[in-house]
């Protein structure tokens, strides 16, 4: 196999990493939206919490992007 | 699509003052202006808003008071109180990351945060002095960090170098994360601005209404991250004020 072809489908690979990002959010904000309707109350207290898990499993996503701009560009 | 045009030509650095010492390329580019700008508009912001020193807070001293008293709160609840008299150091980093995110919102602006470099310094300070907090408050004791307590000894074996990988591994975490997403917002926004101009007048309003939200998700991400760098730097350096949490 010719090493650009190899590339392009590598860097397509390592955007696989997005199927367990997006379990990821799926699960913080389904868990703060039925914790937050069993407990209204407590649902302000824990929303910097669920934007830091936000955060840091986006980040996640995106290590898997510099990865694909690695494979790309160098 | 031409050179000048490519998502990634945002982020190339130019040499404004160009200048070297002996072979070390130490020329005043466009990433030191950003930085400088980024330094005197903190400054500014926050010298100017706190000018009136007025018991009832005007909107602009409320706005400097806010970000304090943010900092401030997020030392107290990560690290207690013992955090207090790092305030100045979590408070500098996380005006320094917000205002280079910000800044970098504007358009034909330069975002010092996209490059590794400066994320990977920023972060290489956090490390470095959380870890000399560490050393010369609890001198030898501190190597008792990398030991988790209550487990048996042939698991030691395996978790004392997953702990040591793990520490050392923060500095690139930490810096790839702010870097990853401020590279990958703009990229994206810039994407999505060319297909505005591909489709045209007739087809590029989608494009158009997608990239107005998604500066607002730029906006949110800018602070975010740095957010996510302060309270990542007051959870290191709780663990090293504590050890064994």
């Amino acid at each position: 196999m010719e090493v650009e072809a190899a590339k392009m489908i590598g860097a397509g690979i390592a955007t696989v990493a997005l199927a367990g990002v997006g379990i990821g959010l799926g699960n913080i904000f389904g868990s703060y939206i039925s914790g937050s309707l069993r407990n209204p109350a407590a649902a302000p207290k824990v929303f910097g919490n669920v934007l830091l898990a936000f955060a840091l499993t986006e980040a996640v996503a995106l290590f898997a992007l510099v990865i694909a701009f690695l494979i790309l560009f160098t | 699509m031409s050179e000048g045009h490519s998502p990634l030509a945002q982020f190339e650095i130019k040499r404004l003052i160009p200048y070297d010492i002996n072979g070390i390329d130490v020329s005043f580019t466009n990433s030191s202006l950003f930085m400088l700008i980024a330094v005197a508009a903190i400054t500014l912001f926050l010298t100017v808003s706190m000018r009136g020193r007025a018991m009832v807070p005007g909107r602009m001293q409320s706005i400097a008071e806010l970000s304090y008293e943010f900092i401030a709160n997020m030392l107290k609840e990560n690290v207690g109180s013992e955090g207090r008299k790092y305030f100045p150091f979590i408070f500098s980093v996380f005006m320094f990351v917000l205002f280079c995110n910000l800044i970098g919102m504007i358009p034909y602006a330069f975002t010092v945060t996209s490059h590794i470099v400066v994320t990977f310094g920023l972060a290489l300070i956090v490390f470095v002095t959380v870890t000399l907090v560490g050393i010369f408050r609890h001198g030898f004791k501190f190597l008792g960090f990398f030991i988790p307590k209550d487990v048996p000894f042939v698991l030691l074996v395996l978790l004392v170098p997953i702990e040591i990988i793990s520490y050392f591994v923060r500095p690139i975490s930490l810096s790839v994360r702010l870097f990853a997403n401020m590279l990958a917002g703009h990229t994206l926004m810039k994407v999505f601005g060319s297909f505005v101009i591909a489709l045209s007048w007739w087809g590029g309003w989608l494009p158009l209404t997608f990239i107005t939200a998604l500066t607002g998700l730029e906006f949110l991400v800018a602070f975010l991250q740095a957010y996510v760098f302060a309270i990542l730097s007051c959870l290191y350096l709780n663990d090293a004020i504590h050890l064994h949490h």
